[in-house]
C-alpha cells in the first residue's frame, strides 16, 4: 500500500497544466491517509485507492508490481550490485524475508493484523509518513503539492550525490515514463561513485573541518571514508574504528579525527567534546567546567567520559630534507599511552574531584591494562534503558537534516531531554530500524528518500506558511525547506553544469584537488582550543563576488572549444532547443513560455550584437541565480 | 531604470564602467558627485571599532592585576594617565593614552564555552535554538548603515573575523569579512565590469520568477546581497580597504611607512589602521580580530613576547591617530573577547576559560573616560561585594547611546517576537555621566 502511494509520487503531473485529475489525486491521498490509521482496513483502502488512481497508474497489474518493496529494503534487481556491501548476508536474508512477508501480506487480505507483527515492506516509511501527517493535522495545515520531476531530481542529486544532475541525466529522468522511476533513481544514485564522494566530503568536514588543522592528513581521512562508504560499512564499525584508531595518519586514516582534536595539549578535553557531539549527538563541552544548565549531564560525567581518552597520545615524526639539510614534518601517528586510575578535575569551588571511566552509568575497569577506548566502543552500541543507542540516533538525526535542512532537534548535535525531538516517534522508529539493519547507511538514505515529505515541493502551499523553521518554528516537514548549497556542492555543480569534468580537465580526482585549494579562500579559522572555524561561503558578499567574477565562473561560462557552451551552441538545432539546454543544464528544468520569450528578446537585443556573447551572459545569469544556488 | 535600483546601480559613478554609457557622463560631474558624498559622510561619522580578542584574553594579566594574590602571575601593574587606574606593565604606551579609555572590571557573563561565549558577548543574548540573534555590528548596520545612503561599501566590516551573524535582521546586514591585507577576493576585471549590465538585466529576470514562486525569504535575501556586492565592487570607496592607495575625493591618503609602523606591522595593527580608514569613509561598525588568546599553557611568555606588545602598540596608535584627526569623540572603542581566563594558574602555567569575573575595555565615543568601573575581589575569582555586575548588553547599550541609537529600540524576530536592543541592557552610568 505504501508502495502504491510511493509510486503515485513518481507519476508526476507534467509541468503544466495542472488538471482536475491532480486535484482528485491529492484529495484521495488525503482521504486515504485519514483512514489509514486503522490497520485492519489497509487492504480495502488500498484497493479503492488503486481504483481512483487507475487512470494514472493502469490497474491491477500495477498493484501486483507494487508488492515489490520500494523502500526500506533492497530491491531484488539491485541485490547483485550491493554484494560488495559489508552489512552482511544476514541483513540481506532478513530483507528478502521481509520482502516475501510483505508480498504475502499484501496478497492476503485477511492477514492485515498479522502484517503489523511482521513489518511489511516499507512499513517504516509508512510510519514516518503517518506521523508526519499527524503533525500537519494537529497544526491544521495542508502539505505543499508534490514536487515536479524537475524539482525533485535536482534535489535528490544534490542531497545524495552532492551535485546537480547533468543535462543528459535530467532529460532522461523527466522523459522516463516508468511509474517507479523515483524509487529506482534513489537506488541507482546509491550505487553512483559520486554518492561515495559526497558522503566522504560531508564526513571528512565533520571530523576534521574544512581548514587545515596541524598534523592532520585530509587525504588519509578521505581515504578512510571513501572505503567505508563505498563498501557501505555499518556505521557502528566506522565509529568504532574512529574512536579506537591507532597508527599512522596515512595508513589508518581513521586516526585523523583524533589528531584533529589534539591541536593543543588539553588532556583529551576537545576529543571528549567532539566525540560526544559528533557521534552521540550530545553537547557536553560546557560541562567540563560546571554542570550542564539544561540537561542531565553533570561535570563528573564529562570527566568520566574524558577518562576513556586518556590512553591516547600522538607522535609527530620529523625527517631530514635531503635538499635543504633541514628537519621537516613527516607523518604523525596516534599511539597508546600508558594510563590507569581516575582523572582529576576541579569544581568551580576549587575542590578537586576524581572521575572513573564510566559511560551512561556503566563503569569499566580502571586498571592500566584495560584498553578503555575498546571498552567504550562496546558500550556505545549497547541499548540503554531499552532505547536505541545514541550513535544510531545521532546519525539518523544528522542524516535526516542532510536531506531536509532540519533535523528532529535543534541543533542536530544537541539531543537529550532538554531538547525534545520534533517527531520523537519518527526518530525512534528510524533509529531502531537503522540499528536492526546493522547500521546500514544506504538503507537509511533509501528510507528517507522514499518518505512522502521528501517528495513535497519547496513552494509554500495554500495554508502551510506557518511551517517555517527558519523563523524558529518547529519543522513540520509539510514542504521542502530551501537549503543553501554547501561550497563543495556548488563547486561540483558548476563543474557539472559546464561539463568541465569531461572537457579534458583531468576528471574528478584532479577536480578534488582544485576544489580543496578553491575552498581555502572561504575558511576562517578561530585559533582556539576547539579548533573552530567558519566559512565566508554563507550567502554573503564574498560568495556573490566569487560567483560573479571568479576564474571558476569564467571557466564555467567559457566559450572555448570543448566547453559546455561551445558544444551546445555548435550542435545542430534551433535557438529554442539551445536555450532549453542551457536552462536544463543549470536549473534542471525547461524555461516557461514566458521565460523563453524574454530570453529570445534578450539574445536578439544584446548590446554586443554577438550571439555567442549573449548566450554566455544568459548562462552566467542562470548560474548566478537564486534558483541555482539553493537546493529546493 | 528599475533594474539599476534593485541592484544598487543608480549611482552615476558606475556608469563610468559602462561601455555603452560612458560618453553620456561628463567626467566633471562624476568628480563633484564624489566630493558631495565625502562631505555628507563626514557629517555623520558616528562609528564603533570592536577589538575582538578571539579565544578569551586573560584580563587579570592586562587590565585587572592582582599582585598581592597567589593568582597574580608574573606581571606588575603600572600607573596610567588616568589617576588611580593601573594596568599591566606590558601595556606602557596604552597607559599613556588611558585618559581616553576605561575599564569595566566587573563583567560577569556565565558563558565559558568559545561558541556560546562569543555569541553571548556579541549579541547580548544567550544562544537559543529557535532564533539567531544579530551580532551588534549587524544591529548598527541595520540602524545606522541603512541611513547612510552615500555609503557604497558594507556598513559592517569584519577584519579577520567571520563568526557574527545578522540573524533575523537579514543577510544584507551580515559582516563583510576581509583579511588584514585588505585584499578583496574576486574583484571584477574591467572587462567583467563592462559586461555587468546585460548580465544583471538577465539575472533579475530569472530571479524574479523564483522569488515569485513562494519559496520564503531566502531568494529575496540573495538579491539583496547581490545588490550590495555590485555596489561594493564598483565603488571608489573600495580604496578604504587598501592602505597603499589614495582617493583624494574621499580624504583617503596612502598610509606612510611611519603610520604603518606606528600601528605595528602585524595583522592586528594593520587591521586597526584599515578600520580607521573605513570609519573615515563612513562605515559605522568595524570589527578587528586578534586571535591566539586561548592560553591554556604558557600564558606569561606568550603575553610578554607576542600578544601584549602588539596589543599595546595597536591600541595606543589608534587612540592617538583618531584623536589627532578629531575623530575620537565620534568613534567608540570596545575591546573584549568571549570571556576572561581563570584566576588560578594551571599546571601548564596557563589559564583556562573564566566568565564569572573579568574585564572589558572601552574608550572614545565621547564617553567619560579615564576610569576603572567595578572591581573584582582580592584573588580575582568573583566580582567584589557591592560592585555592580555588568553584562554584554550593558556594554552594547553604552555603545548604542554613544552612537545615537535609541537604547529602547525593539526589533522583531521572524516569528514576531519583540527583541530588545542589547537584550534590554542599560548604558553604564559612570561612562555616560
Amino acid at each position: 500500500m505504501v508502495s502504491a502511494r510511493a509510486d503515485i509520487r513518481t507519476t508526476q503531473p507534467k509541468h503544466e497544466p495542472q488538471g482536475q485529475m491532480d486535484i482528485d489525486l491529492e484529495r484521495s491521498v488525503t482521504t486515504i491517509w485519514r483512514r489509514m490509521s486503522r490497520m485492519t482496513a489497509r487492504i480495502l483502502n488500498y484497493r479503492s485507492f488503486a481504483l481512483t488512481t487507475s487512470g494514472l497508474a493502469c490497474g491491477l497489474g500495477f498493484i501486483l508490481q507494487l508488492a515489490v518493496p520500494v523502500s526500506g529494503l533492497m530491491p531484488v534487481e539491485f541485490s547483485g550490485v550491493v554484494q560488495a556491501d559489508e552489512v552482511g548476508s544476514a541483513a540481506k536474508a532478513k530483507a528478502a524475508a521481509k520482502a516475501k512477508a510483505a508480498i504475502k501480506a499484501t496478497d492476503d487480505k485477511s492477514s492485515g493484523e498479522q502484517a503489523s507483527e511482521t513489518p511489511a515492506a516499507g512499513s517504516l516509511v509508512e510510519l514516518i509518513d503517518q506521523q508526519i501527517r499527524q503533525g500537519w493535522e494537529e497544526n491544521e495545515i495542508q502539505p505543499s503539492e508534490m514536487a515536479s520531476d524537475e524539482e525533485w531530481i535536482r534535489r535528490v542529486y544534490l542531497d545524495v550525490l552532492g551535485r546537480i544532475p547533468t543535462l543528459e541525466e535530467a532529460k532522461s529522468f523527466v522523459a522516463d515514463e516508468d511509474p517507479r522511476k523515483r524509487t529506482a533513481l534513489v537506488d541507482s544514485l546509491l550505487e553512483n561513485e559520486d554518492y561515495v564522494r559526497n558522503m566522504t566530503t560531508i564526513w571528512t568536514n565533520n571530523c576534521i573541518g574544512r581548514g587545515q588543522p596541524d598534523r592532520v592528513s585530509r587525504p588519509g581521512m578521505e581515504k578512510f571514508f571513501r572505503e567505508a562508504f563505498a563498501k557501505n560499512r555499518p556505521w557502528k564499525d566506522i565509529v568504532v574504528d574512529i574512536i579506537t584508531g591507532e597508527g599512522r595518519y596515512d595508513e589508518n586514516g581513521a586516526v585523523n579525527f583524533i589528531l584533529a582534536q589534539m591541536q593543543m595539549p588539553d588532556d583529551g578535553v576537545q576529543l571528549t567534546a567532539a566525540t560526544t557531539r559528533l557521534f552521540l549527538g550530545l553537547q557536553v563541552q560546557c560541562t567540563q567546567c560546571h554542570d550542564h544548565p539544561f540537561n542531565k549531564w553533570q561535570q563528573n560525567q564529562f570527566w568520566e567520559f574524558n577518562s576513556f581518552f586518556r590512553q591516547v597520545d600522538k607522535i609527530d615524526h620529523r625527517k631530514l630534507d635531503p635538499q635543504t639539510q633541514r628537519m621537516v614534518d613527516d607523518y604523525s601517528e596516534v599511539v597508546w599511552r600508558n594510563f590507569g586510575g581516575p582523572v582529576y578535575y576541579e569544581k568551580r569551588s576549587g575542590l578537586m574531584q576524581v572521575a572513573f571511566p564510566k559511560y551512561m552509568g556503566r563503569e569499566v575497569d580502571q586498571g592500566p591494562e584495560t584498553d578503555r577506548r575498546k571498552e567504550l566502543a562496546k558500550l556505545i552500541v549497547e541499548p540503554m534503558d531499552g532505547e536505541t543507542p545514541m550513535i544510531a540516533q545521532a546519525f539518523v538525526n544528522r542524516t535526516w537534516s542532510q536531506f531536509f535542512g532540519y533535523g528532529f532537534t535543534r541543533p542536530v548535535d544537541d539531543m537529550g531531554p532538554h531538547s525534545p525531538a520534533s517527531h520523537p516517534e519518527v526518530l525512534a522508529a528510524i533509529s531502531k530500524e537503522f540499528e536492526a539493519s546493522g547500521y546500514n547507511v544506504k538503507e537509511l538514505i533509501r528510507t528517507i528518500c522514499n518518505t512522502e515529505a521528501y517528495h513535497l515541493s519547496s513552494r509554500v502551499g495554500k495554508d502551510n506558511a506557518i511551517d517555517n523553521p527558519s523563523a524558529g518554528e518547529t519543522p513540520l516537514f509539510s514542504r521542502m525547506y530551501l537549503k543553501s548549497m554547501q561550497a563543495e556542492q556548488l563547486y561540483d555543480s558548476l563543474i557539472v553544469a559546464s561539463n568541465a569534468h569531461k572537457a579534458g580537465q583531468g576528471g574528478w580526482g584532479a577536480q578534488e584537488d582544485q576544489r580543496r585549494v578553491w575552498m581555502q579562500q572561504f575558511i576562517v579559522a578561530f585559533d582556539n582550543d576547539e579548533n573552530d572555524e567558519s566559512t565566508t561561503f554563507n550567502g554573503t558578499i564574498p560568495q556573490a563576488l566569487m560567483m560573479m567574477n571568479s576564474p571558476l565562473m569564467d571557466k564555467a561560462v567559457s566559450i572555448d572549444r570543448g566547453s559546455f557552451l561551445f558544444e551546445t551552441l555548435n550542435r545542430p538545432g534551433n535557438e529554442n532547443a539551445k536555450i532549453i539546454d542551457l536552462y536544463v543544464a543549470a536549473l534542471s528544468r525547461q524555461p516557461t513560455r514566458g521565460e523563453l520569450q524574454k530570453v529570445q528578446k534578450f539574445l536578439n537585443g544584446h548590446p554586443s550584437g554577438n550571439k555567442l556573447i549573449a548566450y554566455q551572459d544568459l548562462f552566467w545569469a542562470l548560474l548566478n541565480s537564486n534558483e541555482f544556488v539553493f537546493v529546493h | 531604470m528599475a533594474i539599476w535600483n534593485n541592484y544598487g546601480m543608480n549611482r552615476r559613478h558606475f556608469l563610468q564602467h559602462m561601455a555603452t554609457a560612458a560618453a553620456t557622463v561628463p567626467a566633471m560631474n562624476f568628480l563633484s558627485h564624489l566630493q558631495a558624498n565625502a562631505a555628507q559622510v563626514k557629517a555623520a561619522q558616528k562609528a564603533c571599532i570592536l577589538m575582538w580578542m578571539g579565544g578569551g584574553p586573560p584580563t587579570i594579566d592586562i587590565w585587572d592585576l592582582k599582585p598581592e594574590s597567589k593568582n597574580g602571575g608574573e606581571f606588575k601593574p603600572i600607573d596610567t594617565a588616568a589617576p588611580g587606574v593601573q594596568i599591566s606593565e606590558h601595556m606602557p604606551e596604552t597607559a599613556k593614552v588611558f585618559g581616553d579609555l576605561s575599564i569595566i572590571r566587573s563583567m560577569s557573563t556565565r558563558e565559558a564555552d568559545h561558541n556560546r561565549g562569543r555569541y553571548y558577548m556579541q549579541t547580548s543574548y544567550v544562544p537559543n535554538p529557535t532564533v539567531i540573534h544579530p551580532t551588534f555590528g549587524s544591529v548598527v548596520s541595520y540602524e545606522i548603515g541603512r541611513k547612510r545612503t552615500a555609503l557604497q561599501i558594507p556598513a559592517f566590516v569584519s577584519i579577520d573575523g567571520g563568526a557574527g551573524q545578522a540573524g533575523f535582521l537579514g543577510m544584507s546586514h551580515a559582516p563583510f569579512v576581509v583579511d588584514n591585507t585588505g585584499r578583496i577576493r574576486n574583484e571584477p576585471s574591467d572587462d567583467a565590469k563592462s559586461r555587468l549590465r546585460p548580465r544583471l538585466t538577465m539575472l533579475e529576470e530569472i530571479e524574479k520568477g523564483f522569488m515569485g514562486s513562494g519559496r520564503g525569504e531566502l531568494p529575496e535575501a540573495h538579491k539583496d546581497v547581490y545588490a550590495n556586492a555590485v555596489n561594493l565592487m564598483t565603488s571608489p570607496q573600495m580604496t578604504a580597504f587598501n592602505v597603499e592607495r589614495s582617493e583624494p575625493g574621499l580624504g583617503l591618503e596612502e598610509e606612510s611607512a611611519a603610520v604603518r609602523d606606528a600601528y605595528g606591522r602585524n595583522p592586528f595593527g594593520q587591521g586597526l589602521l584599515m578600520a580607521r580608514r573605513l570609519v573615515q569613509t563612513g562605515v559605522p561598525f568595524v570589527e578587528v580580530n586578534m586571535g591566539g588568546w586561548d592560553l591554556h599553557a604558557g600564558v606569561f611568555d606568550a603575553l610578554r613576547t607576542q600578544r601584549l606588545p602588539q596589543l599595546d602598540k595597536g591600541i595606543s596608535a589608534l587612540v592617538t591617530d583618531l584623536k589627532a584627526r578629531g575623530m575620537l569623540d565620534d568613534v567608540t572603542l570596545v575591546w573584549m573577547g568571549e570571556f576572561g581566563r581563570t584566576p588560578r594558574i594551571n599546571q601548564d602555567v596557563g589559564r583556562d576559560h573564566w566568565a564569572a569575573s573579568w574585564s572589558v575595555m572601552m574608550g572614545g565615543g565621547g564617553l567619560k573616560n579615564g576610569q576603572a568601573i567595578g572591581a573584582t575581589d582580592k584573588d580575582g575569582t568573583s566580582v567584589a561585594e557591592g560592585s555592580k555586575q555588568y553584562l554584554p548588553g550593558d556594554v552594547w547599550a553604552t555603545v548604542a547611546y554613544a552612537m545615537g541609537i535609541p537604547v529602547n529600540t525593539v526589533h522583531t524576530s521572524k516569528r514576531g517576537r519583540p527583541m530588545a536592543l542589547a537584550n534590554g541592557g542599560t548604558p553604564i552610568q559612570e561612562l555616560i555621566g
